[in-house]
């Protein structure tokens, strides 16, 4: 028992409850404070020489395109837990993240399109960074609905997770598609496409390209946004552990009126 | 206020309005679906219909 990795520890659902409900409102109140106070820092901020207050949408987007990304990488290493280890709260795990990553990646492109609008004259253009982060979106709504059209759950579960670990192609393309990849060591060298999305400004091999006085406010928005996630995570990992809870309990219901019916049934049968 | 955000002021107003809107629903759905199956469990057990582990400790 001493052995047991944290991963192992909570591969017990009743355990994971007992655990997350005590960390959950904690979580989500220092989501909430972290958030409130990175945004403050934000728009408290001076205002961008080049963007003007257009700046403030960025405190919103870039965390908003971060976690869109994140929500997919979790459910691929969840997908991975479930097809590979067959953790019990793998699968439980990616059907969680799915709204909730679908829902970044939704506001990163919305977003995305109101900071155009005034910055570039557009709202949308088929640029590789536009267009592969729309297919993102995609595969979420594709992972939920593969998910909801098929009733057995296990297979579900499966299926899903076949679909998720073949998407996460789409990860490394959203960052190559704008700053290109270049591994001399391994020979490999891909050219950024020519895109109108900027490079990123803040991951970057060397160091960021934005002043401490907007760099330090998203950073901390982003750190609450990131406590946000996994506050929902968690919450919707707790019911969808509840939600099977009750249909195997609906299961034990059916099969026990039937065994009862049989039982009155075969006296008079006799 | 408004006016202080200058001329790109209801992009920055809509786009802070689509993340509230987009999170509080998301949130609330989370809420709401956590006391619906809370709720489905309690009236199964209230009936007798326990888990294994539930009925053992009982």
């Amino acid at each position: 028992m001493a052995t047991q990795s944290i991963t192992q520890k909570l591969a017990n659902p009743t355990r994971f409850m007992s655990l997350s409900g005590a960390i959950l409102p904690w979580l989500a109140a220092l989501a909430i404070g972290t958030l409130a106070y990175g945004l403050f820092r934000g728009w408290t901020a001076p205002g961008d020489y080049q963007q003007g207050n257009t700046i403030l949408i960025m405190y919103i987007h870039v965390p908003s395109a971060w976690l869109g990304m994140m929500g997919y990488a979790l459910i691929a290493v969840s997908s991975f837990g479930l097809l590979v280890f067959r953790h019990p709260l793998a699968d439980v795990s990616a059907k969680a993240a799915a709204p909730i990553g679908a829902a970044f990646t939704l506001l990163a492109l919305l977003t995305g399109s109101l900071w155009g609008k005034p910055m570039w004259g557009t709202y949308w253009v088929w640029d590789a960074r536009l267009t592969s982060v729309l297919i993102l979106f995609f595969l979420y709504l594709g992972l939920m609905s593969l998910r909801a059209s098929i009733d057995d759950d296990a297979l579900a579960g499966k299926l899903t997770a076949v679909l998720g670990l073949v998407g996460v192609v789409i990860l490394p393309f959203i960052k190559i598609s704008v700053e290109g990849l270049n591994i001399p060591s391994l020979g490999i060298s891909i050219p950024a496409w020519n895109t109108l999305h900027q490079p990123s400004s803040v991951l970057r091999s060397d160091g960021p390209k934005i002043h401490s006085s907007q760099l330090i406010p998203l950073l901390i928005s982003a750190i609450g946004f990131s406590l946000l996630f996994f506050a929902m995570h968690l919450k919707g990992m707790r019911n969808e552990i509840l939600r099977r809870r009750v249909k195997a309990l609906r299961v034990k219901h059916v099969e026990r009126a039937q065994i009862r019916d049989t039982e009155n049934m075969a006296p008079e049968s006799a | 206020m408004f006016e202080s955000l200058g001329p790109h002021a209801a992009f920055i107003i809509a786009s802070y309005g689509v993340v509230g809107f987009v999170l509080s629903a998301l949130i609330a759905w989370l809420y709401l679906d956590g006391r619906a199956q809370k709720r489905q469990l309690d009236d199964l057990e209230a009936r007798g219909i326990r888990r294994g582990s539930r009925t053992r400790r009982a």
